[in-house]
């Protein structure tokens, strides 16, 4: 224990103890309680107590780093909220319908596409039961023979002006569930109406204006190619069937019955966000199990699919900027921190005549160099966060940006300033004491 | 491990009076030209624990040169350098760090004070590199600005201080870790008449408590106060 310098790495070496006891056996250098040691404590204090002593040139260091820092974490909150944005305009309009129809053909001598196959009658209810699937409606277009229309009147007034029909839809009774439309006023036809072919009818908004009618309890009739339909209900929304909004909408039984409907159209299923691909893969198997490829079933696309692809071509051009931002910073950092190693360097000679090692010098240097990057990194992150929210607020949309990509902002700063103080650092450290300490 | 370094100034009673603190055997120090340049030829001087020397001579002699050597900042060419009986020639440069942080204390002329650090701050400085137990280090820097004639001056910058009074916070942080040895490079030479005699009146007490001094100055006056004069010419010293 005996003549210990700390920091020796020679003292098993005899001659090397002879030389650090002076004769007595006193060590020249008592070694120094751990806790009494230069700490990485001390070298923050030391490193940071002289950055806030000159704000001016602290913005200017800085302010290169902030602006890298800021683009970047930007570009990326950016698109993340244009990722969202388009995402959840897409999952609102599309992604929970799943459309099944008859898949078309080729007949061979005539050239024409006639349906392969066709959809069940019971459709919605072989589908209701598959995961994922809310609820299902079976449609149909009932084309009038020429001459038949659709009026509220039961006469055919010769001389009144040709006005163009609505068109005739049939439906199964879960139609207002499944477009997700709501009532204006009376009811839907419900199962029982569909079984037993009652001739009720329900019009859409503007089907209903346009033949005048706007009330249903005193039970107005339309006529259909002559026959009489009680008008239950007015229906409007069904965002998801907009031309039901122009539409005479019967039971799917009544339409068999009176107009003959050999198949109807297509099956309409809504889903759950996310289940497009499986329900449109189970759905045909589950209406035509001895044919499914008679069937045809429209998916949405998977949602992540497209905020990838918008994710990667947005703004490639603005992660370049501010790299090339970014690297500026660093050479700025570094530049400001050679010429404080110049300027302070009788700083550093007085140092090292008072003990403190090369490597504590460099030490120094490099923290202040890396603490000054990461204020800038902070600085920028929140520049750059503040600039998503003030666009998504001008844009109205939902700010969307990974709390990661703003700790990733800050961090990254303290590595440009890392970077950036190696060379000043370095330098700093190979300081001559005695140069350093000369005139000054 | 940690029982050194209890007082401010060991008492020359710990040193053994018969090995000499510092001796110069034949140093020279040259520096490669071209033209190569031989600031000190042959030197050889004892300094006995708690002497008080001072070293005088014009500009260019080598008196730098001659206190870089003795306080570990630079190394002989040829020569060798025994402090308080231990060769320096083969330290590493952590270990010569850590013998200045313990065993030498500085005075420059220029103070080297740090500008936006408190008085008591720059005190407090040499005792990160010396490693003074962390709760003595407050104490001890307030004893060392109060025995230096400032204790009322500890939260000032140096900027609002005189030149004298500098020179005394450079003192006291010189003393503050307790060194046997204490270098001063021309401690007067920015200070005016009256102020240079309150900074040599407090070498003379700190000499009277144990600790040794070696002074270089261009001043025969300031010279003149140290027990041994040394003077040096063109490298060569002589002793007056």
């Amino acid at each position: 224990m005996i003549g210990r310098f700390r920091r020796s790495r020679r003292t098993s070496d005899e001659d090397q103890q002879a030389a650090m006891t002076d004769a007595a056996g006193t060590p020249l250098v008592p070694a120094i309680a751990h806790a009494d040691r230069f700490t990485f404590q001390d070298l923050v204090a030391e490193a940071t107590s002289d950055i806030g002593s000159r704000p001016a040139r602290l913005v200017m260091t800085i302010l290169g780093t902030v602006l890298g820092i800021a683009s970047l974490v930007a570009t990326i909150g950016f698109a993340q909220t244009a990722a969202a944005q388009i995402a959840s305009q897409f999952d609102g309009a599309a992604a929970t319908r799943v459309v099944v129809t008859a898949a078309k053909a080729q007949s061979g001598s005539q050239n024409q596409s006639v349906a392969a196959g066709r959809l069940p009658w019971d459709s919605p209810e072989r589908v209701t039961s598959l995961a994922g699937v809310e609820s299902a409606t079976l449609l149909g277009e009932v084309e009038l023979t020429e001459g038949e229309t659709i009026t509220a009147v039961p006469v055919n007034d010769p001389s009144a002006a040709a006005v163009a029909s609505p068109r005739l839809f049939s439906a199964s009774p879960d139609l207002l569930d499944t477009a997700e439309g709501g009532l204006v006023t009376g009811r839907f036809f419900d199962a029982g109406h569909d079984s037993r072919a009652d001739r009720v009818a329900v019009l859409g908004e503007r089907a209903a204006e346009r033949m005048g009618i706007n009330r249903v309890d005193s039970q107005p009739s339309v006529f259909i190619g002559g026959v009489a339909y009680a008008v239950i209900g007015i229906v409007d929304g069904m965002e998801r069937r907009s031309e039901l909004q122009d539409a005479v909408i019967i039971p799917t039984g009544a339409a068999r019955a009176d107009f003959g409907l050999l198949a109807p159209s297509e099956l309409d299923i809504r889903i759950v966000v996310g289940a497009g691909p499986q329900v449109a893969d189970q759905a045909v198997l589950a209406l035509q199990p001895d044919d499914p490829e008679s069937l045809e079933a429209k998916a949405p696309s998977g949602s992540s699919d497209l905020s990838q692809s918008v994710q990667s071509d947005v703004n490639v051009v603005f992660l370049i900027l501010g790299v090339i931002a970014l690297l500026a910073g660093g050479l700025g950092i570094a530049n400001v921190t050679l010429l404080s190693v110049m300027e302070r360097i009788g700083e550093i000679g007085l140092r090292r005549a008072l003990g403190a090692t090369r490597r504590q010098i460099g030490a120094q240097f490099m923290v202040e160099s890396i603490v000054i990057g990461f204020i800038g990194g902070l600085i920028g992150s929140a520049l750059g966060v503040f600039a998503v929210i003030a666009v998504a607020v001008v844009q109205g949309w939902t700010p969307v940006t990974d709390p990661l990509i703003a700790l990733a902002g800050a961090v990254l700063g303290a590595v440009v300033g890392w970077g950036s103080g190696w060379y000043p650092a370095r330098r700093a450290a190979r300081v001559e004491p005695v140069a350093a300490l000369r005139g000054g | 491990m940690t029982d050194a370094q209890t007082s401010i100034l060991p008492a020359a009673s710990e040193t053994d009076a018969d090995v000499p603190l510092v001796e110069l055997r034949d140093v020279t120090r040259s520096f490669p030209g071209p033209p190569e340049v031989q600031a000190l030829k042959g030197a050889t001087l004892t300094v006995a624990p708690g002497d008080y020397i001072s070293i005088v001579g014009p500009s260019g002699s080598g008196k730098s040169t001659m206190l870089n050597i003795l306080g570990l900042l630079d190394r002989p060419s040829v020569g060798e350098y025994r402090l308080s009986g231990s060769l320096t020639g083969d330290l590493s440069d952590d270990e010569r760090a850590a013998v200045r942080a313990r065993f030498i204390g500085f005075v420059f002329q220029s103070f080297h004070l740090l500008p936006r650090r408190t008085v008591l701050d720059n005190v407090l400085l040499p005792m990160l590199y010396s490693g003074v137990p962390r709760r003595e280090r407050e104490e001890r820097a307030r004893e060392a600005l109060t025995r230096v004639g400032l204790g009322h001056r500890i939260d000032f910058f140096p900027n609002s201080l005189s030149g004298g009074e500098r020179q005394r916070v450079a003192v006291a942080r010189a003393v503050v870790s307790g060194p046997r040895l204490l270098l001063a490079d021309e401690p007067t030479g920015n200070l005016d008449q009256r102020t240079s005699g309150e900074v040599m009146s407090l070498f003379e007490e700190l000499n009277e408590d144990g600790l040794t001094l070696i002074v270089i100055t261009h001043d025969d006056g300031v010279a003149r106060r140290a027990r041994r004069c040394i003077r040096i010419s063109d490298g060569r010293l002589s002793e007056l």
